[in-house]
């Protein structure tokens, strides 16, 4: 398996009853299998880009051609079974086990039980949970870390061509976040799929990322990688959210100098 | 108790009744009850006219709704059963709305991002998320059921209510006690069961 491109052509999307567009005149290709970062601050568009994809979010203007195909070419519950998606909240469903919550898009396929069955389990190998352990425990018998992964485990069950992450991570402490980032490329790079992974943590970005989208207000803001971004900041919008913490760099220049 | 057990088969066959009549309303108002109260969960403004009106019926008194009933469809079990069912409706009604409402809108966004269809989230996803506080409302209305059917008696129903209503009548202060006695017993176990089965579907 491996990843779909991606192409957004002036694409704007206003929710119902809203009295300007949540994102507006969004121009961006992206490559097959590349990870990309949508990054800024709360209401910026983040969210609503990436949910334009698999047409959570209403596309008001423009297309989405995914391998060259117009996304409203097929019908929207189609779609979005061939797109992983994962969540902050985990969005894990309480009243199902770990393995029927990861089975859940093999089963609306309708894959065979015995093939399901097995999916499942090296789901749970790749994102490093014991199966004979995990396999028939409650999402509330889970830790946050734990939960997080049965959560890409679900999003990645059907083999997707594209990933969809919304701040997967939010809520975690820093440590468990580090770890989980790290695997998180490996696995991506395992199966493939094409990633777009909303963050609003500068820091997440830049580790995760091949390329990032700085978004502001709705519209993009810079395109570039890490690397391009640090170096040339295009606004001074992006110069100040990727700033280094200026209050956290005289702390450790003052720590260094005692 | 002394006139349970001089008369047990007349209490039984009383008691097989009262049961009959309560089971099938209960069937009958919760197979209404569930596609209204998933219209109501799902309308945005809460659907203020639905629940009124329905609570407006709960409110009535249940002898005067008995009585304009009885106009209407004659006397026998009809009356009672149409009281009945919609008695129930605002409890089953109002808890189905709010099972429903209580999942966390990112429960039911997950479900549609994963390419659920409306229909797969609700019976997959929603309605099983949201049957313990469903099923609590069907505790609460059967045990209301069973007290409200004692008054069928009165309209030629049958059920418990005729030995509270001949007790009555003939001073036979036994008699009142054993369908007082019988009625509430049924309430208790009803609860009892319904609660084990809450217990069973929440774990």
């Amino acid at each position: 398996m491996s990843g779909a491109s991606l192409r957004f052509e002036a694409v704007s999307a206003r929710y119902p009853g809203a009295d300007r567009d949540a994102i507006s005149g969004i121009d961006l290709e992206i490559a097959a299998g590349e990870f990309v970062t949508l990054v800024g601050p709360s209401g910026c568009g983040k969210t609503t880009l990436l949910r334009t994809v698999n047409r959570l979010a209403p596309l008001t203007g423009g297309r989405i051609l995914i391998d060259g195909s117009d996304s409203m070419a097929i019908d929207a519950v189609e779609l979005r079974r061939t797109i992983g998606y994962a969540i902050q909240a985990t969005g894990l469903f309480a009243h199902m086990s770990v393995a029927r919550n990861i089975g859940v898009v093999p089963s609306l396929l309708r894959w065979s039980k015995a093939e399901i069955d097995e999916r499942v389990d090296a789901m749970l190998e790749l994102v490093r949970l014991d199966p004979v352990r995990y396999r028939d425990r409650r999402p509330r018998e889970l830790s946050g870390g734990e939960a997080q992964r049965v959560g890409v485990a679900r999003a990645l069950a059907a083999g997707p061509r594209i990933l969809l992450m919304d701040e997967p991570f939010g809520a975690l402490d820093a440590i468990v976040r580090r770890t989980l980032q790290s695997e998180l490329l490996e696995i991506v790079r395992t199966v493939g799929s094409t990633t777009l992974f909303v963050t609003h943590d500068v820091n997440e970005s830049l580790h995760l990322a091949d390329r990032i989208v700085v978004l502001h207000a709705g519209s993009i803001e810079q395109v570039g990688t890490p690397i391009e971004i640090l170096r040339n900041p295009r606004t001074s919008f992006v110069e100040q959210l990727f700033a280094p913490d200026e209050a956290i760099a005289e702390l450790r220049n003052e720590a260094a100098h005692r | 108790m002394s006139y349970i057990l001089a008369h047990p088969e007349r209490v039984a066959a009383l008691l097989a009744a009262h049961v009959a009549i309560v089971a099938s309303a209960l069937l009958l108002a919760i197979a209404i009850a569930l596609p209204l109260g998933i219209r109501a969960a799902r309308a945005k403004n809460g659907a203020p006219l639905l629940l009124g009106t329905l609570s407006a019926i709960y409110t009535i008194p249940s002898l005067a709704l008995l009585a304009i009933l009885v106009q209407l469809v004659g006397l026998g079990t009809l009356p009672i059963f149409i009281a009945l069912v919609a008695y129930a409706q605002f409890m089953l009604v109002r808890n189905v709305v709010a099972g429903l409402r209580s999942i966390d809108p990112a429960i039911t966004d997950a479900a549609a991002g994963l390419g659920m269809s409306a229909r797969q989230s609700l019976l997959r996803v929603e309605l099983p998320l949201a049957l313990p506080v469903i099923l609590a409302g069907v505790r609460v209305a059967a045990v209301a059921m069973i007290a409200l059917a004692t008054l069928g008696a009165y309209v030629g129903a049958g059920g418990l209510g005729t030995l509270i209503f001949t007790g009555l009548a003939l001073h036979h202060t036994d008699e009142i006690v054993a369908g007082a006695l019988a009625s509430a017993a049924l309430a208790i176990g009803v609860d009892v069961l319904l609660r084990g089965v809450e217990r069973l579907v929440s774990s």
